[in-house]
């Protein structure tokens, strides 16, 4: 990782790039996909598996349909979950972190058991575990399993700094002057931990889309209609012998997404902290 | 000297109970909830309510949670962790018979990706800002970054389906092709981390002056840092092929899928979609046992490697 400087940050740009590109393919997906994602698009002719070619640039799937069209669609779910629940998990555990961290004690204790026990399970198992409590697979478990299980990262990273930072000058000074503990902890700590909390975050994004995926790659997560890259996989892998596109395509996607988010959370470390190293 | 090795190792014993007591009760809650009433569940809904309300007797039904969840603790202690609901047979014998493919697994993964990252982590530090250790670096982030279950279909894709050199999927009765792909899959993700991670704790310890007297002598770079470098930058490097651990165990159900792989995290798959709940939950048990039991191990190399983490600990 090159040490940051006063030149741009090669990382960052990259993945700030990647982002943008997809997240603008995701928003204008109705504009740009060139046929239904659902839909069989030459219904009577032989459809299924065509190769890639000017009318299906990326080919068809099993069904006939689109993967163009489908990668594009399906881009919207993994960026909507990966941001969506990612917003939750920053609220809800910026907060607990905040808390932990400033009052210490009983509840910081408490707290950090509990992230200790969520973090003692990898998070796909336990994610597979918890779907099975639902009754029905589908993107609105996806949402709250990931949500119940990724809120730990951020509260140990904020209750860090926050721990850090109530010991400090300037908020010993905002004490002295009477200042009540919530201007404390929403003016002085939680502004000053939002670097860390912004990088945490913004890797997250990424874990989260790597999980749908991959519960949907399992079966466990999207259902049809739904469209998601990690259920194009799974549709796919069966054909993959004949008809490779339908499967390289929605996993290029993800990789390339997955990657623009890692570049960018790397990009925002080096930049927020050159003391960090790498992990 | 021993007493404090011994007080530290029973220390760190001593604060494994609440995680495992903390995993037990969650394990238990989750399968709980997700069998909802078990009587009625296997009577079915036409069921007569003395019936279902006898076998919920018989099943301690009715009595309170903290009873059952102590109940549930004494079994799975003893090694019983309930019948599958598919095939009536004991959850431990199923498990069983799936843990040594998936340990095969993640041990030949774990080699892979220190015998790879290490390397190829000292090779990025010694030529550092070079073309190379770019290249080096992008290749592991896009490791990091390539999703498990379609980087294990793009292996078997070129290797096995067009150049035909090693089979698509399948366990193989143990037959070491069949082994190859799925654990460069699932190695390539760590194989990424372990490479940055060596990278940056070696670049670390080279800016330390004793390194600059290694230099001095007129030792090459390569040598300083294969001699001294690396030794003194282990310790980090360490710890993350102990996290790599988590990484295997994430990755296992994916990689298991795509390969067809019968191995736990196939197992646990498959049981979540035909809702077998015990079977299930005794997996993601087994998991979460292997997982905090591994960090175990590993912050006890860590003791044992480094004194200065003794010294850290005792104070």
């Amino acid at each position: 990782m090159p040490p940051p400087s006063s030149r741009v940050h090669r990382g960052l740009v990259a993945g700030g790039v990647l982002l943008a590109v997809f997240t603008a393919a995701a928003l204008l997906a109705p504009v740009l996909a060139p046929h239904d994602p659902l839909a069989v698009v030459d219904p009577g002719t032989p459809v299924a598996l065509q190769p890639p070619s000017a009318r299906h640039p990326l080919g068809t799937d099993a069904l006939g349909r689109d993967v163009l069209a489908r990668v594009l669609f399906g881009g919207r779910v993994s960026l909507a979950v990966g941001v969506g629940v990612e917003v939750v998990v920053a609220a809800l555990g910026g907060v607990v972190g905040l808390l932990a961290g400033y009052y210490g004690g009983l509840l910081d204790a408490a707290l950090m058991r509990l992230t200790d026990v969520v973090m003692a399970f990898p998070t796909l198992i336990l994610a597979i575990g918890l779907v099975a409590v639902f009754e029905r697979p589908g993107l609105a478990t996806v949402f709250v399993v990931l949500i119940l299980l990724g809120w730990t990262t951020i509260a140990r990273v904020v209750r860090g700094t926050a721990l850090t930072l109530k010991g400090r000058e300037f908020v010993q000074a905002a004490r002295a002057l009477g200042a009540r503990d919530r201007t404390i902890l929403f003016r002085h700590i939680l502004p000053n931990s939002l670097g860390p909390l912004l990088v945490a975050a913004t890797l997250g994004v990424g874990g989260n889309m790597v999980a749908e995926a991959g519960l949907s790659f399992l079966g466990l997560g999207s259902q049809p209609p739904t469209i998601s890259w990690g259920a194009m996989l799974a549709d796919g892998q069966s054909d993959l012998l004949t008809a490779p596109w339908a499967a390289v395509f929605p996993g290029l996607a993800l990789l390339l997404a997955v990657l623009g988010v890692n570049l960018l959370g790397d990009g925002l470390r080096d930049v927020l902290d050159p003391r960090t190293g790498v992990e | 000297m021993i007493g404090e090795v011994v007080r530290l190792v029973l220390g760190r014993l001593l604060a494994l109970i609440p995680v495992l007591l903390g995993i037990s009760v969650l394990v238990w809650g989750l399968s709980a909830l997700a069998l909802g009433d078990p009587a009625r569940a296997s009577m079915g809904q036409r069921a007569d309510p003395a019936a279902v309300e006898r076998l919920r007797r018989e099943l301690e039904l009715d009595r309170p949670a903290a009873v059952r969840y102590v109940r549930w603790v004494g079994r799975v202690v003893r090694g019983d962790l309930g019948l599958s609901l598919r095939d009536r047979r004991p959850v431990t014998a199923v498990i069983a018979e799936r843990l040594p493919a998936t340990v095969r697994l993640a041990v030949a993964a774990t080699l892979i990706s220190v015998g790879a990252g290490v390397p190829i982590g000292v090779v990025a530090a010694a030529r550092r800002r070079s073309l190379l250790d770019h290249a080096l670096m992008a290749g592991a982030v896009l490791g990091i970054s390539a999703p498990v279950f379609w980087l294990g279909m793009m292996l078997s894709l070129v290797f096995a389906v067009t150049l035909g050199w090693l089979p698509v999927s399948g366990y193989g009765g143990g037959d070491w092709a069949h082994l190859v792909l799925p654990a460069l899959t699932l190695g390539a993700l760590h194989t990424g981390v372990v490479a940055r991670m060596t990278r940056a704790s070696v670049l670390e310890v080279a800016r330390q002056e004793f390194l600059q007297t290694a230099r001095a002598k007129g030792l090459s770079e390569t040598a300083v840092l294969l001699k001294h470098a690396l030794r003194n930058a282990a310790i980090p490097v360490v710890t993350v092929i102990g996290l790599g651990l988590a990484n295997l165990l994430v990755g296992a159900p994916l990689t298991e899928t795509v390969f067809a792989w019968p191995g736990l995290g196939r197992l646990l798959v498959v049981s979540v979609d035909q809702r077998d709940v015990p079977v299930a939950m005794g997996a993601v048990l087994v998991f979460a046992l292997v997982y905090v039991l591994g960090s175990f191990v590993v912050d006890l190399v860590y003791l044992a490697v480094d004194p200065r983490t003794r010294r850290a600990a005792a104070q």
